[in-house]
């Protein structure tokens, strides 16, 4: 067996191992509300016999583990319950809201990538001049503000005072995109319609950056450090005295080792990202889970939470496989080892 | 400690923070002087000066019953150090308690409090304080108890990383011979060890207290109305944009003034103490 086939059996063995102490967990928090959901359910007119009743029918008359083995029960056939803010079944409320948010998210995190990784490069090879001050600072400010705060300067000064980007929401009205995937920049693919996809891609560019400029500033920072740590190595040494230029030296040697503490990071900052997704969302009424998650939570609406936070954790913990599968890909000691470590 | 401080008044980066810093919490702490209405931090309404551009007296707006934004800003703060101070105060000890006794017990017990500790670190941060949030009344106190929840895991795997790597030193091994007890090899030899850690990480998050408590506040979920805070001024003001902007932009900036002195000086603690994790 490769160890990557190996390692890739045991993270999803722990994976569920954690996901099914993260169900216990928010389970038991949603279960310790004060109030009665069903009463907040019905309303204040109900009668005392349908309060009754729908108590029966959500098994809130049960023990706490006995009402956790009905939730198992139910969602090993992939029912979460019904909401009782929409009054659907929240599988069907999260497969409808969660794809913006992870559109928004992977962008983000896409971006978080691209920028962030280069920026650290520079900033290393040109330590301590004027180049890496200048990064350090951008980093450290864009670390510095919650992401709602990012989206409201940003929103001013790129849509309102210079308008060269989309106020809010996801796509222009004209385009009516039939939905795929959820995912508007794969269904306008789908559709063959390019205009739609470049206008989908104009409206998600403020926000995701928004979102990513903490991320962005942490894997900048990240990488720096553990460069200008390897730049002290005597392969660093050797590869000057053969004379190569210091840019291959910064990307291609002292680079390597670094990307994988940046990229155990990145994988971090996707699960701050899913939560900050929520303040990013509100500010560019970006139709994601967000409201759905803060509404429900304002309204106890039990069945929802549990979804809701462990559709989030599981997509988290996805995420954090690949990174580690990344790694794993990348480190020889992991690739090319006879024995898992 | 005097050479540390030296050094951080040295850097001008460092110094900026130091000053920022030094600026947030004397605002804080002599908000009832510095703040031109300090009646301004409760429930009062001023309709005759209501949603004002920036002018003389009110350096940064009124709001949109009339209060000035500078003054609730200034008492904003103290409510954000307070809260930041309380919620290290709790989760730093359960944490380091939590790593300190996984990393040298070992065993069942170090595999217990490390998945416990995992799970909590696989809901994303704000995600578990908006649950426990949910559950509880939006206030002060529970506020603080959601930020902690989420919290003292990450002191949890920082000690637990440090105590693994120090378990092995021959000054534990020396201490276990000459008949030390667990509890005094963990607190009085390997505790004094992973302080510079501690230390730096609390510099540094005490920005980040600040910014996630700010964070539950603007989704509603933190310190509710009348009390003056951050992130549910800047919520508010949102509906607004762009025309009344001072609602917003001013309080975003404060956050990211108190943030960013924090992690400057976060920073530099961290080349110093040379604690890079």
């Amino acid at each position: 067996m490769s160890p990557i086939v190996r390692i890739l059996a045991k993270r999803l063995g722990t994976s569920l191992l954690v996901l099914a102490g993260v169900s216990m967990l928010i389970f038991a928090i949603a279960r310790i509300i004060p109030g009665d959901p069903a009463r907040i359910a019905l309303g204040p007119n109900a009668t005392a016999e349908q309060v009754a009743n729908l108590r029966a029918a959500l098994h809130l008359d049960e023990s706490i583990p006995v009402q956790y083995g009905y939730f198992l029960k139910d969602l090993s056939q992939g029912d979460l319950g019904v909401s009782l803010y929409t009054n659907r079944p929240v599988t069907q409320d999260i497969a409808q809201f969660l794809p913006a948010t992870l559109e928004l998210v992977l962008v983000a995190g896409l971006l978080m990538v691209v920028a962030g990784l280069p920026l650290g490069i520079l900033s290393a090879r040109f330590r301590g001049g004027v180049t890496d001050n200048i990064i350090r600072m951008i980093s450290l400010l864009g670390v510095s503000a919650p992401s709602f705060v990012w989206a409201v300067i940003l929103m001013l000064i790129f849509a309102f005072y210079l308008p060269l980007f989309p106020i809010a929401g996801r796509i222009s009205d004209v385009y009516a995109i039939a939905p795929v995937t959820g995912f508007l920049l794969v269904d306008t693919l789908i559709a063959g319609n390019f205009a739609a996809f470049a206008d989908a891609s104009w409206h998600i560019m403020l926000p995701a950056v928004a979102l990513a400029l903490s991320g962005i500033g942490q894997a900048a920072r990240l990488t720096r450090a553990n460069m200008i740590e390897t730049y002290d190595r005597p392969y660093i040494e050797m590869a000057r005295s053969y004379g190569f230029s210091e840019r291959r030296i910064a990307n291609r040697y002292a680079f390597k080792p670094s990307l994988i503490p940046s990229l155990t990071i990145i994988g971090l900052d996707f699960a701050a990202m899913l939560g900050n997704a929520f303040l990013v969302e509100a500010i560019f009424a970006w139709p994601g889970l967000s409201r759905y998650g803060v509404a429900v939570i304002l309204r106890k609406d039990l069945n929802a939470i549990v979804g809701t936070v462990l559709v989030i954790s599981a997509t988290f913990l996805i995420a954090n496989i690949i990174v580690d599968l990344l790694i794993a890909f990348i480190n020889p000691r992991i690739r090319l080892s006879r024995r898992a470590s | 400690m005097k050479r540390t401080l030296a050094i951080l008044l040295a850097n001008p980066l460092s110094l900026l923070g130091v000053v920022l810093v030094a600026l947030v919490v004397l605002s804080a702490i002599f908000a009832d002087v510095i703040a031109p209405f300090p009646e301004h931090r409760g429930a009062v309404v001023d309709f005759a000066n209501f949603n004002k551009p920036p002018q003389w007296p009110y350096i940064m707006g009124t709001d949109l019953v009339g209060r000035d934004i500078f003054s609730r800003i200034l008492y904003a703060y103290r409510i954000s150090l307070v809260l930041g101070v309380v919620v290290l105060a709790i989760a730093v000890p359960i944490g380091v308690a939590i790593g300190l006794v996984a990393g040298y017990v070992g065993g069942w017990t170090e595999y217990a409090l490390m998945r416990i500790t995992d799970i909590f670190l696989s809901i994303p941060p704000l995600v578990l304080a908006m649950s426990i949030m949910g559950v509880l009344e939006p206030t002060l106190t529970n506020g603080m108890l959601a930020v902690t929840a989420m919290w003292w895991p990450w002191y949890a795997r920082l000690v637990y990383n440090i105590t693994r790597a120090e378990r092995e030193e021959g000054y534990v091994l020396a201490a276990e011979v000459i008949g030390a007890s667990p509890t005094h090899v963990m607190f009085r030899e390997i505790l004094p060890n992973c302080v510079p850690a501690i230390v730096t990480k609390m510099t540094l998050d005490l920005g980040f207290v600040i910014l996630i408590a700010s964070s539950l506040s603007f989704l509603g979920l933190g310190v509710q109305p009348p009390t003056p805070d951050l992130g549910s001024m800047v919520a508010d003001g949102a509906k607004y944009l762009p025309d009344s902007w001072w609602l917003t932009v001013f309080p975003g900036l404060a956050i990211l003034v108190a943030v960013f002195g924090f992690n400057l000086i976060g920073d530099a603690l961290r080349d110093i103490l040379g604690a890079d994790q």
